[in-house]
């Protein structure tokens, strides 16, 4: 892997450098036939692809063709150019986060997450809080220095701040799963509203997580931090760490 | 035909034990009523609308006694002596009931005997109502023939639900034998059941009588045109499951998600709501030939597949005790697991024909419900098709009877339309090709299959000793099932349930009792 991204522009690579190879698969409400072949290879022109090869044309349901077309794509991309904030924590072990939490906080991380909304899915906020954690990677309820308290799914904003606000919370842990039509965004969304309007969100760390939230979303959204697919519960823990857990305090001389 | 050793002393001492764990509970379900049952027996008796801001007329109703203290009588018992005052109609005396300046506080008046004479053809309409439905089902089963087992089961969710009776007809032109409109997130916690035709809807589309109708419209007619039978689904679970039920039955859905136990562990149901209501549900589903589907599957998604494997196999002894309590056939119990074990993990794939084949062994009566791949799925939608082909081959080798088909974007969005194309044919072209693989290998007698199939029936009997020994109110405390913790008067519903008056009147109950 390059350890700096190249500076030149990069097309899909298929086979061969540069060939901008490009698979992509799509319905139109068609039956099969010649003009619909064309119209897909069209179609996939329209997409910026050169050459598309219509690879399957199927029936997939009465009146639908299903499609499968490659093509070389003819856009290039700079990756020098791009700026895309990344959570700039480093995993740390478990050890690690048992002796910050203790040497420089002195007591509990207080953890507070919910899946908010009518969404029903817990998975994710399981997933990084209990005991059972992810992929072999223990939750945030196995760590002596977190107290963690998972309120499950279908939670409402209300609640989950009015639990959090109780407990006096340092961390809110967000999960959304579902995400048609956006409700994803518009749930953590109004939480930050909330929390603005009520004056107390700066003095609460706001995670945001689940398959289709990524940093970049999060931030936009006003989250500290945004946690996507394959999180596992020592990635959380570590960020809550390095924000605050900070470096040891100064002495101060004389 | 490939079997994995059965201890058959085993196995009926588990069911022994099922049958005492459930016998404590039904002792409860038998002196109690709650408002979602009692709302199930006013829609039985016919009576419909909502008022001006949706709420259905059973819930204005039967919360008002509720309210007053006396459901514990039997909403019946107070339709019945509005009859016998004036009301003509039942809709009539619900509507008196509900909107009358006055709460009948069942004081004095016309004896039991006449309350019970003047419900008596109402029953008989109620009662007839759920027999025609069933008739007409199997009449058009007879006329037109399902396709072979394992049934393909597939799921659409598009929140809308003319665009749900479209993919459903999709998905039974590219194959489908089972079609399901999953339901919208939040209907679980509704304590009321949503009215008309819905178009809108987050994670699926609102279970609606209208919305059963436009689905089994669209299904019927697919029946026709393609020559196969097609099974409608929908979900009898949540603080409505008995309401969704009697829906059910007289709109002839031929499935229904309905769990003894699903709502407390994962939707944090009460547990004595949850009881009263999955046993009224069940009365009507035994009524109408509904094949039921427990939620077992999901036990693996929140705890280990290979650690918990016996947990399902528990849970479905006790799952089956409970139908019986309801009147249930073993041929109605579509009882539910799942091929979740990690898939990198060295043998998963002979670890899944273990308890597949175990699971088709020991319910050899049941329509088993067998749940694709969900927790382990990623974004790679290349290998997930892969991922689901080798659970198809499981289910196609053990002898599954419904398969709900895995789909390579599970990780990602509901399915679209081609998703759900490209996993019917994958699946066809496994079951063609491995149709009689179970019939013609065997398992190595004392192989890692066998052994395995051993240790989860072994484990499974010693947590039904353990559930029995607590209760299993006190276990689902402990988190015997799904690493999940509830308690006996948390959770959601619980003020809906009501003690049964020693003269309690629900004569529609009585009947599906026999």
């Amino acid at each position: 892997m390059h350890p700096t991204p190249p500076s030149k522009p990069l097309r899909a690579y298929g086979d061969r450098e540069g060939d901008g190879m490009v698979q992509l698969s799509f319905v139109l409400q068609v039956p099969p036939s010649a003009r619909a072949r064309e119209a897909a290879k069209r179609f996939a022109e329209m997409h910026g692809l050169k050459e598309p090869l219509v690879a399957t044309m199927e029936l997939c349901a009465e009146g639908y063709s299903y499609f499968v077309v490659y093509g070389h794509s003819k856009h290039a991309i700079d990756v020098a150019e791009i700026e895309v904030p990344e959570i700039r924590t480093e995993a740390l072990s478990r050890e690690e986060i048992e002796k910050r939490i203790g040497l420089r906080l002195g007591r509990k991380i207080i953890v507070v997450g919910a899946c908010t909304g009518s969404d029903a899915h817990t998975v994710g906020i399981d997933a990084i809080l209990n005991y059972k954690g992810y992929a072999g990677d223990k939750g945030l309820e196995s760590y002596k220095g977190f107290e963690a308290y998972n309120l499950g799914a279908q939670v409402e904003n209300e609640q989950l701040v009015a639990r959090a606000r109780a407990l006096k919370a340092d961390a809110i842990l967000v999960s959304q799963v579902i995400t048609q039509r956006n409700c994803h965004k518009e749930n953590g969304a109004a939480l930050i509203a909330m929390a603005k309007k009520e004056g107390w969100r700066d003095e609460v760390v706001m995670l945001f997580g689940g398959p289709r939230i990524d940093h970049k979303l999060a931030l936009e959204l006003g989250f500290d931090a945004g946690f996507g697919p394959g999180t596992k519960p020592g990635d959380v823990a570590s960020f809550l760490v390095e924000r605050l857990c900070g470096a040891p305090a100064q002495v101060e001389p004389g | 035909m490939a079997q994995v050793p059965l201890d058959t002393h085993k196995v009926a001492a588990c069911r022994a034990i099922a049958s005492e764990i459930a016998d404590d509970v039904q002792s409860y379900i038998d002196s109690h009523t709650s408002v979602g049952v009692e709302r199930t027996i006013v829609r039985a008796f016919g009576v419909e609308g909502v008022d001006d801001q949706g709420v259905p007329l059973v819930n204005t109703l039967v919360e008002r006694y509720h309210g007053a203290g006396v459901l514990g009588r039997g909403i019946s018992f107070f339709l019945g002596r509005a009859l016998l005052t004036g009301s003509r109609t039942i809709q009539d005396a619900a509507e008196r009931l509900a909107f009358g300046p006055d709460v009948d506080t069942g004081e004095g008046g016309p004896s039991l005997d006449a309350v019970h004479a003047a419900l008596r053809p109402h029953v008989d309409a109620a009662i007839g109502r759920i027999d025609s439905a069933r008739d007409e089902r199997m009449a058009l089963k007879a006329k037109v023939r399902p396709g072979e087992t394992p049934h393909k089961y597939v799921i659409v969710a598009t929140g809308n639900i003319y665009d749900d009776a479209i993919q459903a007809k999709a998905a039974a032109h590219a194959g489908a034998d089972v079609v399901a409109v999953i339901r919208a997130t939040a209907q679980s916690l509704l304590d009321y059941v949503p009215h008309g035709a819905t178009t809108e809807g987050y994670g699926g589309t609102f279970a609606t009588q209208e919305n059963f109708k436009i689905i089994r419209r669209a299904v019927d007619e697919a029946t026709l045109e393609y020559g196969r039978y097609i099974h409608q689904t929908n979900y009898s679970s949540g603080l409505c499951m008995a309401e969704i039920a009697w829906m059910a039955a007289v709109e002839r859905l031929d499935m229904l998600l309905n769990d003894a136990m699903y709502g407390i562990l994962f939707r944090d149901i009460n547990m004595c709501r949850t009881f009263v209501d999955q046993y009224v549900s069940r009365r009507f589903i035994a009524r109408s030939g509904i094949v039921i589907n427990t939620g077992e599957d999901n036990y693996l998604t929140t705890a280990d597949a290979v650690e918990k494997a016996h947990t399902v196999l528990t849970s479905q002894f006790i799952n089956e005790a409970f139908a019986l309590r309801a009147g249930l056939k073993e041929e109605q119990m579509g009882l539910g697991h799942a091929y979740e074990i990690n898939p990198w993990l060295e043998d998963s794939f002979l670890l899944e024909i273990a308890q597949a084949q175990l699971i088709r062994q020991i319910f050899d009566r049941h329509p088993i419900k067998w749940m694709p791949p969900t927790k382990h799925k990623t974004g790679d939608i290349f290998f997930a098709h892969v991922h689901d082909a080798m659970f198809n081959l499981v289910g196609i080798t053990t002898h599954q009877s419904i398969e709900l088909l895995g789909m390579f974007s599970e990780a990602i969005h509901n399915p679209l339309l081609m998703d759900r194309y490209l996993s019917l044919k994958a699946t066809r072209y496994v079951y063609t090709a491995a149709k009689h693989l179970g019939d013609e290998i065997e398992f190595k007698p004392n192989g890692k299959i066998a052994q395995r199939a051993v240790q989860v029936l072994d484990e499974a009997h010693d947590l039904l000793v353990d559930v029995k020994k607590q209760t299993i109110w006190e276990a689902i405390g402990h988190g015997a099932f799904a690493d999940v913790k509830r308690t006996r008067t948390g959770g959601k519903g619980y003020l809906g349930v009501a003690e049964r008056a020693a003269d309690y009147v629900n004569p529609i109950l009585d009947v599906l009792e026999g």
